[in-house]
């Protein structure tokens, strides 16, 4: 008997990849833990519009005229603030969850660009440090690799509170990741499952954090920019909290960031989007007269010039990208076709980052797989994004009159949707309506 | 013998010049006046100096330590030592929270008790503590020793991968992956060389072992209910 396929409804409560997550969860009784950010449609940068300039605003023109993208973090309370070339700086990511060869990448094109690359989870490689200019140093609650050397040798120290694609929890290394040289770095057994701490083990509150950071200034001799990343969640308090415990930056990761390996129910459920996390975070800034005294970067589904450019006229000083340095180095290319299917998976669809098994060789220790990435042509590439962000980013600028990208502001954006001008602050398109906000 | 007065000059002071002594200083002798509970008292030595500290010191004395030999003679809050690399640092009182916390190496000796998560997260320090510890001690250890004389609280060892804990008095519930271990003859020697190395006179005869288990090294659906 043939079946007619318009009477086959799927269920909208129970789509495929419900059911197949029930039954894989029926199959194996052990949650889904997987890599990249989260994939459900979330309110984006792509709900806000910039005007341009018209009657009311003078354009500066395109290819001449100045517009300007450096900007200085951490000059609250270090000696020897950072000064960036451009307002796009690539996220910490792990030594373990990258291979030695993405991290090279990253620093080389970071280098070339005048940004700052930042370590992770494990500690500070020689790659990194020799190919970064700009390194900012992560301090995680894990302290894997910790070393007061590297500490030293750092041009930053970013305490990590929380991460956009799990805030709360902590991060995780499946076996298969785990190398001698990894295990080496973080003091653990070769090949077992990694589980990074979802606290700092000496400090709880703000009040301790402020404490943690002096004796990190002390270590330093006052020297680095001391930055606090959160995870997006309750920014109108973390940032005051953060302000008070004596941040000079504050990085403030969304939901739509990345990680190496979570829980999916963690990734796709806790934390808000960096859209209204940004508004929130500024709003609190201005409150305590601390906005452009503490930058703000922003990170959580960057992934244009325009983008960037939203974020930094919502009041953001900078912003950083991990997933979408990941995917210029060659991440879900359409390259390599079977090991994907050997994974599962296809490009496109492709968050196997926790198994080791990366078909471009950006997160695996697997020398094979990680031959595929070379280091100078990985920087090439994500040389070249950056290049195309910054030149959309000032396009935009420009478009707006603005003669640095830094005077973007937002009364240059509009929203396309009720829901993005409520999160963002933004009038409604053709209107001067601001839910809320009367 | 260089003698700093606190009361007189500021903890970033002091730690600028001790920061900026170089490795072959003939300055090896420091000693630290009226510290009145500062925090980050004598943090991120380089070089093998002795400093001595009388009275008692705030957060992080002696963090990340390296090559340095702290005593401080007096009490000291949380994190004593955290982190540190090498060298020793001696606490003749008690401390708060956290001592040793992340400790990669070197020896740590309290001669008093210590408070909740000694040793939380140690990466290859030796702890050795002359009164009793406070509740997840040893939380999540990777390597290193820690050995208590008095007793140790709940949730000893809680998340443990390959450090040894011995304790001298009682133990409460033990933590997650958490187990006794049989005091071999090579361990009683251990905690004897360490014991002495510490300076801590310990009867060994009544001290037990405990390490992991080693069944949360992998995700298993039979353990869930350590992850919960």
């Amino acid at each position: 008997m043939s079946v007619d396929r318009r009477t086959l409804r799927p269920s909208a409560t129970f789509p495929d990849h419900v059911l197949a997550e029930i039954h894989r969860a029926a199959d194996r009784g052990v949650y889904e833990i997987r890599g990249f950010g989260a994939k459900r449609h979330l309110p984006t940068f792509d709900d806000l519009l910039f005007l341009g300039a018209s009657m009311s605003r003078y354009p500066l023109e395109g290819y001449r005229e100045r517009c300007d993208t450096d900007v200085v973090l951490g000059d609250r309370f270090a000696s020897k603030p950072i000064e960036l070339a451009i307002p796009i700086t690539v996220a910490g990511m792990s030594f373990g969850a990258l291979g030695a060869n993405a991290k090279e990448a990253i620093g080389r094109a970071c280098t070339a660009m005048g940004t700052s690359s930042t370590t992770g989870d494990g500690g500070m490689t020689e790659e990194e440090r020799r190919s970064s200019k700009t390194l900012v140093y992560q301090v995680l609650p894990s302290r894997y690799g910790m070393n007061p050397d590297d500490l030293r040798r750092a041009d930053a120290i970013e305490v990590v509170v929380g991460q956009g694609a799990k805030p709360g929890g902590g991060g995780m290394l499946l076996g298969q990741k785990i190398t001698e040289r990894v295990a080496g770095m973080r003091d653990l057994p070769v090949g077992i499952d990694q589980r990074s701490a979802c606290r700092h083990p000496d400090w709880t509150g703000p009040d301790d954090l402020a404490i943690k950071i002096q004796e990190l200034r002390e270590i330093t001799d006052w020297e680095k920019p001391v930055y606090i990343k959160i995870g997006a969640s309750r920014p109108q308090f973390d940032v005051p909290l953060a302000v008070k415990a004596g941040a000079d930056v504050v990085v403030l990761d969304g939901m739509q960031g990345g990680t190496a390996a979570t829980q999916d129910v963690f990734i796709e459920h806790v934390g808000i989007p960096i859209l209204p996390a940004v508004r929130q975070a500024v709003e609190a800034l201005q409150e305590l007269d601390m906005h452009r005294r503490v930058q703000l970067v922003v990170s959580g589904g960057i992934r244009t010039g325009a983008d960037v450019a939203k974020a930094l006229a919502m009041g953001a000083d900078a912003v950083s990208i991990g997933s979408a340095a990941m995917v210029a180095l060659g991440c879900n290319r359409p390259i390599h076709i079977e090991d994907y299917r050997a994974i599962g998976t296809e490009p496109g669809a492709c968050h196997h980052c926790h198994t080791g098994r990366c078909p471009v060789g950006v997160t695996t220790q697997d020398p094979e797989l990680e031959a595929r990435l070379d280091p100078e042509q990985g920087a090439r590439r994500l040389r070249n994004y950056l290049t195309v962000m910054v030149l959309e980013l000032q396009t935009v600028a420009r478009a707006n009159g603005k003669s640095h990208v830094l005077n973007l502001e937002p009364e240059d954006l509009v929203a396309l949707t009720v829901e993005a001008a409520a999160m963002a602050g933004v009038p409604l398109a053709g209107t001067d309506w601001i839910p809320g906000r009367g | 013998m260089t003698t700093v007065d606190l009361s007189a000059s500021s903890v970033r002071e002091l730690n600028a010049r001790l920061h900026a002594l170089p490795a072959d200083t003939n300055e090896t002798a420091w000693r630290i006046a009226e510290p009145k509970g500062a925090h980050a008292v004598a943090a991120g030595l380089t070089v093998p100096v002795s400093v001595e500290i009388d009275g008692h010191v705030g957060y992080y004395c002696g963090g990340m330590n390296r090559a340095a030999d702290l005593t401080i003679n007096g009490h000291c809050g949380t994190g004593v030592a955290e982190n540190m690399m090498s060298g020793s640092v001696r606490v003749r009182g008690n401390a708060s929270q956290c001592a040793g916390a992340s400790g990669h190496g070197g020896l740590l000796a309290i001669e008093g008790d210590a408070g909740p998560r000694c040793g939380i997260s140690m990466k290859g320090v030796d702890i050795v503590v002359g009164g009793s510890v406070g509740h997840m001690s040893a939380f999540m250890a990777q390597s290193g020793t820690l050995a208590v004389c008095g007793d140790a609280g709940e949730d000893l060892g809680d998340s443990i991968y390959e450090a040894t804990i011995y304790v001298g008095g009682k133990t409460g519930r033990l933590g997650a992956d958490c187990i006794e271990k049989e005091m071999t003859p090579e361990h009683l020697a251990r905690l004897s060389a360490l014991l002495e190395r510490a300076g801590i006179e310990a009867d060994i005869s009544g001290f037990r072992r405990f390490g992991s288990a080693r069944r949360l090294y992998h995700f298993r659906v039979d353990n869930a209910d350590a992850y919960s």
